[in-house]
């Protein structure tokens, strides 16, 4: 096939034409990537118990942290570098956070919405729950 | 100008960007096309998350998350397909150099770990039926058990590819063919590992800190 | 535990003629056409050359052949449905008890959407997509095969539960919690899930086989804005099964597991919540109508182009249209549920975003026609149906725009003013671009054009019916008829109804013009016979090729270096003249090899979805074992390709020798 620049398998560390160019040892990246990974795990279960945080904000963090460490994973173990022949892959991932984002954000948003505005009346939620 | 000709008339130019370089190679094909499905698997599990999110309140009078999880079940489950997850890395590299026995030996620990993991958390599930938690308790049980049981499933269907990869590793060797497959594989694997990733921060952290 | 789980003699309907008729006419023409197969001794030519064949050639006809089949099934339901209407009025109760009438409307919605709309898209997208793309086939032909033979296997299933149990009764839709056991226990539900679960796998297949060719594979030269437009709705469309179809599965799954093992995601009892069914089913919905509609919108720019003899009009705003239709199918959603009780700012962002949704989709309109002013356009049978389709659709787009109004919705949701709004865009918009690309590219497919007289006729039949059969339930719906009634009481409807059935019987006349104009073709095809390749004086590649292609469709790679590349390479060619054509040196070619795994992976899906249906779990586990070894044979074999011989590829071009050699 025609050799090109700039086009690389998800998840293969180098592509073709990179190949020769010196890289660091494949054993360092994923040992860095599991190193952070362990980190960022470890402190994600210590803002779940810790009483030093704001109560409301411990969510965010933990969202904050868990993104975090997605990042890790596709930048140490899958490769997903943000370099230009790694672009179609990024463009591919993006769109899928896109979907993931309004699937669950719009659930959530109609979903809060409708409970609230269609919430039974205790005389009829009764009638229900003799199910 | 001609705009149609055939490839051997021209000559070729240096440094084509990709778009215009014609077909890509097998391997870029074929993990493009698994990347997609990735993707497209983890919109699957969003929307299992979306149900899950939404359904969370609904325990019927049950018990809610904060009775049920033990976090230090979920922690060594993270830590499992973790080590897995960088083991699966170490076999890719052996893959990538051909050198059979290193493949087969980090092959066999990231099994172990999948194993584990799936051994610890169909525990989780029995002591939880037990307990009267059953998925037929609850929407919220429902969304639970669906979720996490669905990525359980992955998981256990990867540990069955993870076996067929290694028989074909043995009888047909590091052609290109599985040398392709054995990169699907291995993109599943650390996917698998992202979304256990939300998993965890959603349902057990977040459930239990409430 | 018994053997055979709930099937017994009892499934079937016995004691219903109209169902017992209608099977044994299936049953019968089945067994007829397999016999006929098996006297002629067709068998070992069917099967090499398309039961196994994962050339896209032929994968695309066999899908589109499945979507003609069960178009007269959908279209019979529709036959029915408009002539109860017709008579159930006042207090008469028509020929269709309620049981009866509910299976017809929600087998019809299910069978046009998942079993002709999707085939005929899919089928398309397979037969153009790689020769206008220059290249030979697509990323993962044998998975193009396995997508083919799951969605007949979702046929099969839904066909079967004509003469074995019962179909869902509750609406294409299937909404919670009248789909769930406690209001359906019957076996109706489960055969729409696991046929559509089962379809739904080989059409998210198909996308991301798609969606890798598009992306990865295109002939040299070929950047994405040189690619023919087709392929760009091709891409947005295989784009957007990618990201809907895994919701439905998901959606699915939620209900089968309340189905069968007392889960309670929408459930009345345990607080399930079924608003969320609804949310999460539109969430895949709406983009599935974009995927219906956008690849017509492709057939549509390649008609008018060649036609009007000119360049399509604003190339590059139909390309950005066409991608912002893509991203904003996924944030209108809510307006199917508008009526479900959501407050004002949700209602009134979502009917904002659906307006919005229009305009990329009126872009397209003028670039259309103005592709066609200034051209001398021929009106062939293609291009009427793609005049018809620009007013058509645009009745229709609009009556969605005022549906898109949330109080307006509030008065014409679930009337037949909704009905005849997305008949009016599904029948305009994407039954009419599969007739004019299916007139367009048959030629290329079997090298002989369509009678074009008879092709008009049914367009015009197609057209007055069309009208006919929906006008009138515009007006019904303004009149506040709702839909799904068996029957109704308001005798004021009834002459309305009437001109409906009336319409549909014209329709009925079209799509036997169709039967009739593909007899008298195939009787005529030696006159019809196309020569060159290139019948209709095409701009893009697959006009370049021999008609029918041969199965490496190009002989050498083209090289491509702008838009409507044969078009160019056509209008280069009085330069040329003088040259003597280069002698080429043909090389091998490499191709994939035919295999049985789609076939024989959807036999084992019939057996593992009809188990789970009448709960014979043992039936199921066998079934999902032969699943897992097919995949193995398939993983072990050695070879994949085979190459053709220089000499036969050769040997080819003397016996075809097409206008213009690439």
């Amino acid at each position: 096939m025609n050799e090109s620049e700039h086009d690389r398998a998800p998840g293969d560390a180098v592509s073709a034409a990179e190949a020769h160019a010196a890289q660091p040892p494949g054993v360092v990246v994923y040992t860095i990537g599991l190193l952070l990974a362990v980190i960022l795990t470890a402190t994600s279960f210590w803002v779940a118990n810790t009483s030093l945080l704001w109560g409301p904000g411990v969510p965010l963090g933990l969202a904050v942290l868990a993104i975090a460490q997605m990042g890790v994973h596709l930048v140490f173990f899958l490769h997903i570098t943000t370099g230009p022949d790694s672009t179609n892959n990024v463009l591919a991932l993006a769109f899928g956070v896109l979907i993931v984002f309004l699937v669950i954000a719009g659930s959530l948003w109609i979903m809060a919405n409708l409970n609230a505005n269609m919430t039974m009346s205790p005389g009829l939620m009764d009638l229900r729950m003799q199910r | 100008m001609n705009a149609a000709v055939p490839v051997d008339e021209l000559q070729p130019e240096a440094l084509i960007p990709a778009s215009e370089a014609g077909p890509a190679s097998k391997r870029i094909v074929v993990a493009y096309g698994f990347w997609i499905f990735l993707l497209s698997d983890i919109v699957m599990f969003a929307a299992l998350f979306a149900a899950y999110a939404v359904l969370k309140g609904g325990t019927a009078g049950g018990p809610a998350g904060a009775q049920l999880f033990n976090q230090v079940t979920a922690a060594i489950e993270t830590a499992c397909l973790l080590v897995s997850s960088y083991t699966c890395g170490l076999m890719s590299l052996a893959i990538r150099s051909q050198r059979r026995p290193a493949t087969y030996f980090f092959a066999a620990i990231t099994f172990v770990l999948g194993v584990a993991f799936l051994a610890l958390e169909l525990r989780e599930f029995a002591s939880m039926i037990a307990e009267g938690a059953t998925p037929r308790r609850s929407a919220f049980l429902s969304a639970f058990f669906a979720l996490v049981g669905c990525h359980g499933l992955h998981v256990g269907v990867g540990l069955v590819w993870l076996v067929v990869m290694m028989a074909q590793v043995a009888f047909m060797g590091f052609r290109a063919s599985v040398q392709r497959r054995l990169l699907c594989f291995s993109l599943f694997w650390h996917a698998l590992d992202i979304i256990w990733v939300g998993l965890f921060t959603v349902v057990y952290l977040m459930g239990v800190s409430q | 535990m018994k053997l055979l789980g709930k099937l017994d003699w009892s499934a079937i309907p016995f004691d219903q003629p109209i169902v017992m008729g209608a099977s044994g006419g299936m049953v019968l023409a089945i067994a007829l056409i397999l016999a006929w197969i098996t006297v002629k001794g067709y068998w070992p030519y069917l099967w090499s050359e398309w039961l196994t064949s994962v050339d896209h050639k032929r994968i695309g006809i066999m899908y589109f052949i499945l979507a003609l089949i069960m178009l007269l099934r959908g279209f019979a339901d529709a036959i029915m449905m408009r002539a109860q209407q017709a008579v159930a009025a006042g207090g008469a109760q028509g020929f269709l008890p309620p049981e009866h009438y509910d299976q017809i409307f929600s087998a019809h919605g299910a069978i046009m959407i998942f079993f002709v709309a999707m085939p005929l898209v899919i089928g398309l997208m397979n037969f153009v997509v790689p020769l206008q793309l220059g290249i030979r086939d697509v990323a993962f032909p044998t998975l193009n095969s396995v997508s083919l033979w799951l969605t007949a296997s979702g046929i099969l299933l839904t066909n079967i539960s004509l003469v074995v149990g019962e179909y869902a009764k509750t609406g294409w839709v299937a909404y919670a919690p009248l789909s769930e056991l406690e209001f359906s226990p019957g076996v109706g539900v489960d055969y729409y899930l696991w046929a559509l679960q089962i379809a739904g796998v080989g059409t998210l297949m198909a996308g991301i086989n798609f969606v890798a060719t598009i992306l990865k594979m295109r002939a040299p030269g070929m950047s994405l804005m040189r690619m023919p437009v087709f392929c760009w709705t091709a891409l947005a469309t295989n784009l957007l099964i990618v990201a809907a179809f895994p919701v439905l599965t998901a959606t699915f799954a939620m209900l089968l597991l309340d189905r069968y093992l007392g889960f309670h995601f929408f459930t009345l009892a345990g607080e399930g919540n079924q608003m969320m069914y609804v949310n999460l089913f539109w969430i895949w919905g709406h983009p599935e109508v974009y995927i219906l509609i956008l690849p017509m919108f492709g057939v549509f720019s390649e008609v008018v182009a060649t036609f009007s003899g000119k360049p399509l009009f604003g190339y590059r705003s139909m390309v950005a249209a066409t991608m912002a239709i893509c991203v904003l199918s996924f944030l209108v959603w809510l307006h199917h549920f508008f009526t479900m009780g959501a407050g004002a700012d949700v209602n009134g962002f979502f009917g904002v975003m659906t307006m919005i949704i229009a305009v990329p989709t009126g872009v397209k309109i003028f670039n259309w026609l103005f592709t066609m002013y200034g051209g001398r356009v021929r009106f062939t049978v293609p291009v009427l149906w793609a005049v018809g389709f620009m007013v058509t659709f645009v009745i229709g787009g609009m009556t969605g725009v005022l549906m898109a109004v949330p109080p307006a919705s509030f008065q014409l949701h679930n009337s037949l003013f909704l009905i005849a709004h997305f008949h009016n865009v599904i029948i305009g918009g994407v039954v009419f671009g599969a007739m004019a690309g299916y007139n367009y590219w048959f030629p290329k497919a079997f090298g002989f054009t369509l009678d074009a007289r008879w092709g008009k006729a049914s367009f015009w039949c197609w057209l007055v019916g069309f009208y006919l059969a929906f006008m009138p339930l515009y007006v019904l719906g303004l009149m506040g008829m709702t839909r799904r009634m068996q029957h109704y009481d308001n005798l004021g409807w009834q002459p309305w109804l009437v001109v409906a059935a009336i319409g549909a019987l014209v329709i009925g006349a079209g799509i036997f013009c169709q039967v009739v104009q593909l007899v008298v073709s195939i009787r005529r095809r030696e006159q019809y016979r196309d020569a060159t390749g290139d019948p209709w004086n095409g701009r893009t590649l697959e006009w370049s090729t021999a008609s029918p292609p041969p199965s490496w469709n190009f002989a050498f790679v083209p090289r491509v270096a702008g838009k409507d590349a044969f078009w160019a390479r056509k209008k280069a060619l009085p330069l040329r003249q003088d040259q003597p054509a280069p002698a080429r040196e043909y090389k091998p070619i490499e191709m994939p090899r035919n295999s049985a795994t789609g076939f024989v992976n959807a036999f084992f899906a019939v057996v593992i979805g009809f188990a789970l249906i009448w709960h014979i779990w043992w039936m199921a586990g066998l079934g999902a074992l032969g699943a897992f070894l097919t995949i193995l044979v398939f993983a072990f074999r050695e070879e994949g390709e085979f190459e053709i011989p220089a000499a036969q590829i050769a040997q080819f071009d003397r016996t075809h020798p097409v206008e213009i050699a690439l």
